[in-house]
């Protein structure tokens, strides 16, 4: 059937309306459940990045070749050494807060990551990467799935989307995750003052406990209703929040703040996901001059990140912390006539905090444009995964959020050799 | 002559418009079903004098920071289109403006941030007859073709500035095509994920190489302008051959054609992608979740007879949405209040429902952008998420404090409104319940309502206790998940 996106997780609003309940006391229980549990923070670099621009293997001389305009020259690169093929890598010279993480040891970069048949649609691709499920990538999100294994009542705010809509990731049977983009414009405002908005706030309080079971759709806006005024206090006590560091202000940099805010404060938020755009770059990706379009997407990319790692650093909290980044691909090998890259298949995931074990994971592509080459697929336009993204999943629930990888990925993914965490 | 009843009447301007102004209400009451719907879907004969009356007393204000420009001003242009959303007598050409801005969905931001600010906004927003050089914005396009031929519009899309400028297409030429436009053509506007190929979009891009764009126009007085242009020496001349039917006989390869010719390509390619069974269906889906109800999966009847339509009328828009007014499934009691209001549908819903006096188009535009939605700016090609997704926390709060402004700023008005049914906490709860409909209140949430309005003392309808609990009241209901419906 040709489903889309649009179409909604009915399984989960039903479901929903059967187990929502937000009684105060879930800060408490959030801190209680949240003893074993470890920050996550999802970063979606959104539009297909470009991962050969971004770890580069600046010795292959296809690179060149194919990239004539795109192509950053070896001596320019941050060369961070090679990987367990002995191919030359390099991050992108914008990169240099992250090439200081992977010379602490604590950047892991997996190469190839990806799945058989990857999709070139930025849709159905987020979908896939979004349900862990290439087959059917219309059910709730891998996320998503992983809350509804927490004991019931879940915290509404166990989770927290920092940038637009909640994603398809974080879809859930029984949690509705906030959305908070800004923590200071998170509150209850009346048009009246005093009494009169005490008594207004009581009422929407009230109301929002009600519990229209037997219409789900209704009851899924309740929960959102519900979710809000359960959480506007401890939300603003993270609009407070005075980082050590400065963050850039970007929209990532925001972002990561609060997230970093919200740790720091003790919520009771285990899951944070965040996403930066623009990697959809068709024409004038211009990687190398400063203020290029790419060049920026590694400047924001970059410092937002070193920031964040360094205000948990300074906060104590980077061993409890770990980023996971994903793209829905990356790009074609090629670059197009419009100085800019087509949508392509296999990507590089970023995974950094401070149990992270760094260094380079799965084996760099080899850009000859040879059919046969097998780390490449399409006639060899694109690059060929190597390692499954589910299995980076799967490493990451087991041994991170502590579930059962094979139950939350319906089979089992596990690689013994990615030890990154 | 039969009245069609105001439930009715109410549910009809819901969906084929932003709610109902008393004005609407009363006119449309007036008229039979069959003479409503045609009312809505020939618009052609209704004046479009709407935007004369921005700035006028007695309608939505608008603000201004020095002159008022919504040719280059996107701020400008965002207010002009919700002012047109509240007061346009043509409803149903807002509304499916709407639908295209969201089904062709393209970008201010990206356009902005290669083009520039103003001459972005001209490309988005611009209308014909205010700029020096006749420059049509996509919005007023897709205005101009709301209910025109689907074919007609995707060739009009195909050659438009602005999408030319948010897929790349002004840059693809023969030696490297550029595939972005030639995909969304085909998974978003047309067919749909599934029914095309990879060497579908690796062709589809070629069909489209020299669909580029070339400057225009004096240099004075600011006629000059992008507009696209068919660069002949930059099209790919060889054949192009896909893997569903191009041609009516079912020939699936565009042949070879000179350079000359070669703008035949992209129009062949478009002309099969419009009358491809699957574009009527993906349509009929789409419009199934956007006018009918988002409570079930469109009903494979609909689709079906929805695409028929679409098909045997050669892709006319207007045969198609007149036969989804009529439709049973429309006017099933299953569908009503079966959508997720869109943030710029419920707050143009609650500025007619609440009241607009003194009011600004600009003050809507921060809250419509915290709850999800920025017009002229979706966040990529495939347009808002919409449903169950506009409903994060933070975004419902900000619907709620949108209730809250407009509440506020209309206090007097809704105070001395209700002066003659607050006789009774019960019966002043119950007037602003009829003027805010939504969808069904149970018991449980209208007790506590009632319960709100004595919280601070006992009711005696007085002026001081009416210009509080009046608008403390709006914001609780327009603020209510009941009313985020239609």
């Amino acid at each position: 059937m040709n489903v889309t996106r649009r179409q909604f997780v009915k399984g989960g609003v039903a479901a929903f309306t059967v187990t929502f309940a937000a009684p105060e006391f879930l800060s408490d229980l959030a801190r209680a459940q949240g003893a074993h549990v470890r920050n996550l923070v999802v970063l979606y670099l959104s539009g297909g990045n470009d991962a050969l621009s971004m770890l580069v293997p600046y010795n292959d001389p296809f690179y060149y070749s194919r990239r004539p305009t795109l192509a950053i020259p070896a001596g320019q690169v941050l060369q961070i050494g090679t990987d367990s093929s002995r191919v030359a890598l390099g991050l992108h010279p914008r990169l240099t807060g992250l090439r200081q993480i992977f010379e602490q040891g604590r950047l892991a970069l997996i190469q190839r990551t990806g799945y058989e048949g990857q999709s070139r649609s930025h849709f159905l691709g987020t979908d896939i990467w979004s349900t862990a499920d290439p087959n059917n990538s219309q059910g709730l999100g891998w996320l998503g799935r992983y809350l509804d294994t927490l004991p019931s009542p879940v915290d509404p705010l166990i989770g927290w989307n920092t940038t637009g809509a909640v994603p398809h990731v974080l879809q859930s049977a029984r949690t509705a995750v906030p959305s908070i983009s800004n923590p200071a414009t998170y509150a209850f405002s009346s048009p009246n003052s005093g009494a009169e908005a005490n008594a207004e706030r009581l009422a929407a309080q009230r109301v929002s406990s009600h519990l229209p079971a037997s219409r789900p759709e209704l009851a899924f806006v309740y929960g959102s209703t519900a979710a809000a005024m359960a959480t506007l206090g401890r939300v603003a006590s993270v609009a407070q929040y005075a980082p050590s560091v400065t963050y850039p202000n970007t929209g990532l940099g925001q972002a990561l703040r609060a997230v970093a805010g919200a740790m720091t404060r003790d919520i009771g938020t285990k899951i944070f996901y965040v996403t930066t755009g623009g990697f959809d770059t068709h024409s004038g990706q211009n990687t190398n001059a400063a203020n290029g379009t790419y060049f920026n997407l590694m400047a924001t990319l970059n410092d937002a990140v070193f920031a964040f790692y360094s205000d948990l650093q300074n906060q104590a909290l980077l061993q409890d912390t770990l980023v996971v980044t994903f793209s829905e691909f990356a790009r074609r090998i090629n670059e197009n006539g419009s100085q800019g890259t087509d949508h392509g298949a296999a990507s590089t995931m970023l995974v950094l905090g401070g149990r992270v074990n760094g260094g380079f994971y799965g084996t760099a592509p080899n850009l000859t444009p040879d059919p046969a080459n097998p780390t490449l697929e399409n006639s060899a336009a694109d690059v060929h995964y190597q390692i499954d993204f589910r299995s980076v999943y799967a490493r990451v629930i087991d041994n991170w959020l502590g579930a059962d990888s094979t139950r939350l990925l319906n089979g089992n993914f596990r690689q013994t050799n990615l030890t990154f965490v | 002559m039969q009245r069609t009843p105001i439930r009715r009447v109410e549910h009809l301007l819901r969906r084929a418009g932003f709610g109902a102004r008393r004005d609407e209400v009363d006119v449309f009451h007036d008229a039979s079903l069959n003479e409503a719907i045609t009312a809505l879907v020939e618009y052609e004969s209704i004046p479009d004098d709407v935007d004369a009356n921005i700035g006028k007393a007695g309608f939505l204000g608008i603000t201004t920071r020095g002159a008022f420009s919504p040719r280059t001003n996107i701020v400008d242009a965002r207010q002009r289109w919700v002012f047109r959303m509240v007061h346009s007598d043509r409803p149903l050409q807002e509304k499916m403006t709407l639908f295209w801005h969201n089904h062709f969905a393209t970008g201010y931001t990206k356009i902005a941030g290669t083009i520039g600010a103003a001459e972005a906004t001209r490309y988005m927003a611009a209308k014909a007859s205010e700029d020096p050089g006749r420059v049509r914005g996509q919005i007023e396009m897709l205005r101009d073709n709301a209910l025109g031929n689907f074919r007609d519009i995707l060739v009009n899309i195909a050659k438009d500035t602005a999408m030319l400028v948010w897929l790349d297409g002004r840059t693809n030429t023969k030696a490297k095509p550029q595939e972005n436009f030639a995909r969304e053509i085909m998974e978003l506007f047309t067919m749909g994920v599934g029914n095309y190929t990879e060497p579908d979009v690796y062709a589809g891009a070629r069909v489209f190489t020299g669909w580029n764009l070339t400057t225009t126009g004096g240099a004075v007085g600011g006629a000059q302008h992008q507009e696209f242009f068919y660069n002949a020496s930059q099209h790919d001349t060889e054949p192009k051959t896909f893997s569903f039917p191009i041609y009516a006989d079912g020939n699936n390869t565009i042949p070879r054609r000179s350079a000359s010719d070669g703008m035949q390509d992209g129009l062949d390619f478009i002309n099969a992608l419009a009358a491809n069974p699957n574009t009527g269906r993906y349509l009929a889906k789409k419009i199934f979740r956007f006018f009918v109800s988002e409570f079930r999966d469109p009903d494979p009847a609909f689709v079906e007879r929805i695409a028929g339509v679409y098909l045997s009328s050669r892709n006319d828009m207007r045969a198609v949405m007149r036969e989804v007014l009529m439709s049973s499934e429309f006017w099933d009691p299953a569908s009503i209040w079966s959508r997720y209001s869109w943030p710029v549908e419920f707050i143009v819903r609650a500025l007619k429902d609440v009241g607009w006096s003194g009011f600004s188009a600009d003050t809507t535009l921060t809250p419509m952008s915290n709850m999800g939605l920025t017009l002229y700016d979706p966040p990529d090609v495939s347009g808002w998420n919409a449903g169950q997704t506009w409903f994060s926390s933070g975004a419902m709060l900000a619907r709620m404090n949108f209730a809250s402004t407009l509440a506020a700023n209309q206090k007097f008005l809704l105070a001395g409104a209700s002066k003659s049914v607050a006789q009774t906490a019960r019966g002043f709860l119950a007037h602003f319940m009829s003027e805010l409909a939504s969808a069904p209140i149970d018991s449980e949430v209208s007790n506590e309502w009632l319960t709100y309005l004595t919280a601070t003392g006992a009711w005696t309808g007085n002026d001081t206790q009416l210009q509080s609990k009046a608008p403390g009241l709006v914001h609780l209901i327009a603020g209510s998940p009941e009313y985020q419906f239609q």
